[in-house]
């Protein structure tokens, strides 16, 4: 018996010294590589070309692209979270940079640190410090930031505004005089999709009615949810509903944009993305056949969410993973991405002349606009909050109690220990 | 006698694997929810190697009908009864209306047959996918009377806001009541004829106390929240469960095909020669004797109406509240806010629904096998 017993062990043991893979020398990686994002639609090229370009780098690594499809990572976090659980993580991730990765993952304590590879490339200088400090701690850094998002844009075709005679709106006052003599003529003032971007929209009507300020004092606990002022920007938040399409629920974001480049909508408030896809897919001509202006009275405001890949602990290919953080990191890198995915580059030193005009438009936005954090993209709160606010929002598009639901958030707040 | 002990020790012993992996991997992940269902696993650091769980006891399941933020789940548990409901009339009535036409005979019978029986072969996601094309509000159904030269309807099949037969779920004791009172009368009604003395005594009398008590006490019953909270029957889910009973109808339909074609010609002809129309026929001999079919398409339905997840989620997202569905509701706060042992909770919660349903049929099962 003992005997069998230790023959199992040694039969056990050549076979884990077969399996271990051997040491690999820094130019020539081997095996797989399993990058897991959201990046299935329209933003798909963007990280094909990536994948491309770590290929040339590296012809023996075999690139396994794991997308799950679904507007802000819905459906990618549950399949991740599956996984991570099952002791089973890709070798890298996407994650939205800020407190949907460190409330997650690394209070968790499921990431490696990065520290070492931002100061072995550079990265303190080359990024933004304070993104730098977003996306760590005080107990390190957490991951490697691809791009810059803005949020707070609002789109429009000015050919159509030009025939419908109206002006796009500095501020929400201007919408509401406008909307009511749109709708008249069966058009929708402003196009909006299922319930995340409802919350999208949200944020930027927001800052608009308290500041950024206030919004930043909102998130680290200085103010509560259901002061006055957050209860009259869900007031003004309910007389924008009614100038929405009422088929919203049923629509992804991508099809809300379609809506106004249709001419079926006058204006949509989506993330930059948008200019990806109507560049890209749509093959328009950005500042000709579209055009945008920050929403209504954001403007000096630069509501920011970044997506950014991290290392999990256990990654079964880590060096590869590492190879592929560098090149995320890089100049080289990220301008091939940006310019395709529609989105900025969150280094400091980026190659303007690469990105179209909305996106150098962007880019200068983001040097000297007030920064404040985007909730429903992750960066602003945990996901306890955020997979609460989605319960709160629904009840608000409900209810349309403005009051209850301020109340409502203040306790989930509670509950999500937002500020602590 | 030693024979027979030795076969079945054999028997036990096949069984044996298959006991093991039933009381793992059903009865244990099942006691496994419901200790973690007591728990507070939830929040940041919920996903750690080795989370904190500390027992709570029911103060999840406490929340979950009484809490502020709970609302959410309490709309969803709401729509689910209307699934349920609207699910088992409509699979069912419509199923064996089209089972007792196709019972006559008809010219392609076998054709007609695997028409109906087809959507039963799609995935719920793919049917979900279709019919969120057919029901958009601006095309499909709704441009349908365009062809015919009238105006397009503009019924928001999915998307529409409106709720009728509101409640207060303040009051849903009361309510409760009411339902009971009412289904005691009826039934004391229904048997009237047959036994008057028993039905007075057992049903109708009973009935009327619970109701009066429901009418006048109302005020004693303790109050659920402490602020109105509005529940009612979405117009939105209208559209789903006009594909599910697409879905579902064809299977009822060969269960009730099945039932009749199993009816021996010779009752059907001695019916017919005692002067039974097609009618009677159909009300007072077939379907009566199909009654173990009825029963077991209401225990399957039912339970898939309470699993509903996929046909939702492709129909209209993760989050509508119009639409909303307990078993997404598990997923999402499961999932997606990290909020393991509430998700744990409702996944109970569901259960003990799902429990409502299947044990009566179980006992009743159990009680005729004793008889037999």
């Amino acid at each position: 018996m003992k005997q069998s017993l230790i023959k199992l062990c040694l039969v056990f043991a050549a076979v884990m010294l077969l399996a271990v893979p051997q040491v690999s020398q820094a130019n020539e990686l081997k095996g797989d590589l399993e990058i897991f994002s959201w990046w299935a639609g329209d933003e798909g090229p963007a990280l094909q070309a990536l994948i491309g370009l770590y290929k040339g780098q590296h012809p023996n690594v075999n690139v396994i692209d794991a997308t799950v499809s679904g507007g802000s990572g819905v459906n990618a976090k549950a399949v991740l979270k599956t996984r991570m659980l099952g002791g089973e993580p890709p070798d890298s991730f996407q994650v939205h940079a800020g407190q949907e990765l460190i409330g997650t993952w690394v209070k968790s304590d499921r990431m490696e640190d990065l520290t070492f590879l931002f100061k072995e490339e550079g990265w303190m200088d080359a990024f933004p410090k304070g993104l730098v400090k977003l996306i760590g701690t005080d107990k390190g850094i957490w991951s490697v930031p691809v791009n810059i998002h803005r949020s707070n844009v609002m789109w429009y075709i000015p050919a159509n505004l030009k025939k419908w005679g109206v002006e796009a709106p500095k501020n929400w006052n201007d919408f509401l005089k406008i909307a009511p003599k749109l709708q008249k003529e069966g058009i929708t003032p402003l196009a909006m999709g299922a319930n995340w971007t409802a919350t999208h929209l949200w944020e930027s009507v927001v800052i608009a009615s308290i500041g950024a300020e206030k919004w930043n004092d909102l998130w680290s606990g200085k103010m509560k949810f259901d002061n006055p002022e957050m209860i009259k920007a869900w007031e003004l938040f309910g007389k924008i509903l009614p100038y929405t399409n009422t088929d919203a629920a049923s629509l992804s974001w991508q099809q809300a944009t379609d809506m106004v480049i249709d001419g079926r909508a006058a204006f949509n408030i989506m993330g930059d993305w948008a200019a990806g896809y109507m560049e890209t897919t749509k093959k328009m001509v950005p500042g000709k056949d579209f055009a945008w202006l920050a929403s209504p009275e954001t403007e000096g405001v630069f509501i920011f969410l970044a997506d950014s890949f991290g290392l999990p602990k256990g990654a079964p290919n880590r060096d590869n993973a590492i190879a592929w953080l560098k090149l995320l990191g890089s100049k080289k890198g990220s301008d091939t991405f940006n310019p395709l995915k529609g989105s900025i580059s969150a280094r400091t030193d980026t190659d303007l002349s690469k990105y179209n005009i909305y996106l150098q438009s962007a880019a200068k936005d983001f040097a000297k606009d007030a920064v404040a954090a985007s909730l429903i993209h992750g960066a602003a709160a945990n996901e306890t909050f955020m997979g609460g606010f989605a319960q709160v929002m629904e009840m608000f598009l409900k209810t349309k109690n403005a009051k209850a639901t301020a109340m409502a958030s203040q306790q989930l707040a509670n509950k999500a220990q937002i500020g602590k | 006698m030693r024979e027979a002990s030795r076969d079945r020790l054999k028997a036990f012993l096949t069984l044996l694997p298959s006991i093991i992996l039933i009381a793992v991997f059903v009865y244990g992940f099942i006691g496994n929810t419901i200790w973690i269902s007591m728990t507070d696993w939830g929040g940041s650091g919920a996903l750690a190697f080795d989370p904190q769980k500390n027992f709570i006891g029911l103060d999840n399941y406490v929340d979950l009908f009484n809490g502020f933020l709970s609302a959410g789940f309490r709309q969803d548990l709401v729509n689910a009864v209307y699934y349920s409901l609207m699910l088992l009339a409509g699979a069912i009535g419509l199923g064996m209306f089209i089972a007792i036409l196709l019972d006559q005979k008809p010219k392609g019978e076998d054709v007609l047959r695997t028409i109906f029986l087809y959507p039963m072969s799609l995935s719920f996601i793919v049917s979900g996918t279709i019919w969120r094309w057919l029901l958009a509000p601006q095309g499909g159904v709704n441009v349908l009377p365009t062809y015919f030269g009238f105006d397009a309807l503009d019924f928001q099949w999915t998307s529409s806001t409106k709720a009728i037969l509101e409640f207060n779920w303040q009051n849903i004791l009361q309510i409760l009541i009411y339902i009971a009172a009412f289904i005691l009368i009826l039934v004391g009604l229904f048997l009237l004829k047959g036994d008057p003395q028993k039905a007075v005594k057992r049903w109708l009398g009973p009935g009327v106390v619970v109701g009066a008590f429901a009418w006048l006490g109302g005020s004693l019953l303790p109050q659920a929240l402490f602020m109105e909270e509005m529940h009612g029957f979405n117009l939105a889910t209208l559209g789903i469960i006009i594909a599910t009973v697409w879905q579902y109808a064809g299977y009822t339909m060969a269960l009730y095909l099945a039932g009749f074609n199993g009816i021996s010609q010779d009752l059907r002809d001695a019916a017919m020669l005692d002067g039974a129309s097609s009618t009677n026929y159909y009300r007072y001999v077939a379907i009566p004797m199909l009654k173990p079919i009825t029963i077991s398409a209401v225990i399957i339905l039912s339970h898939i109406s309470l699993k509903m997840f996929d046909i939702i989620f492709a129909m209209t997202g993760p989050d509508n509240a119009q639409t909303g569905h307990p078993a997404l509701n598990m997923y999402m706060t499961t999932f997606r806010a990290n909020d393991f042992a509430r998700g744990a909770a409702i996944a109970i919660v569901l259960f003990l629904v799902a429990g409502t349903f299947i044990v009566p049929y179980v006992i009743s099962q159990y009680k005729q096998r004793r008889k037999g």
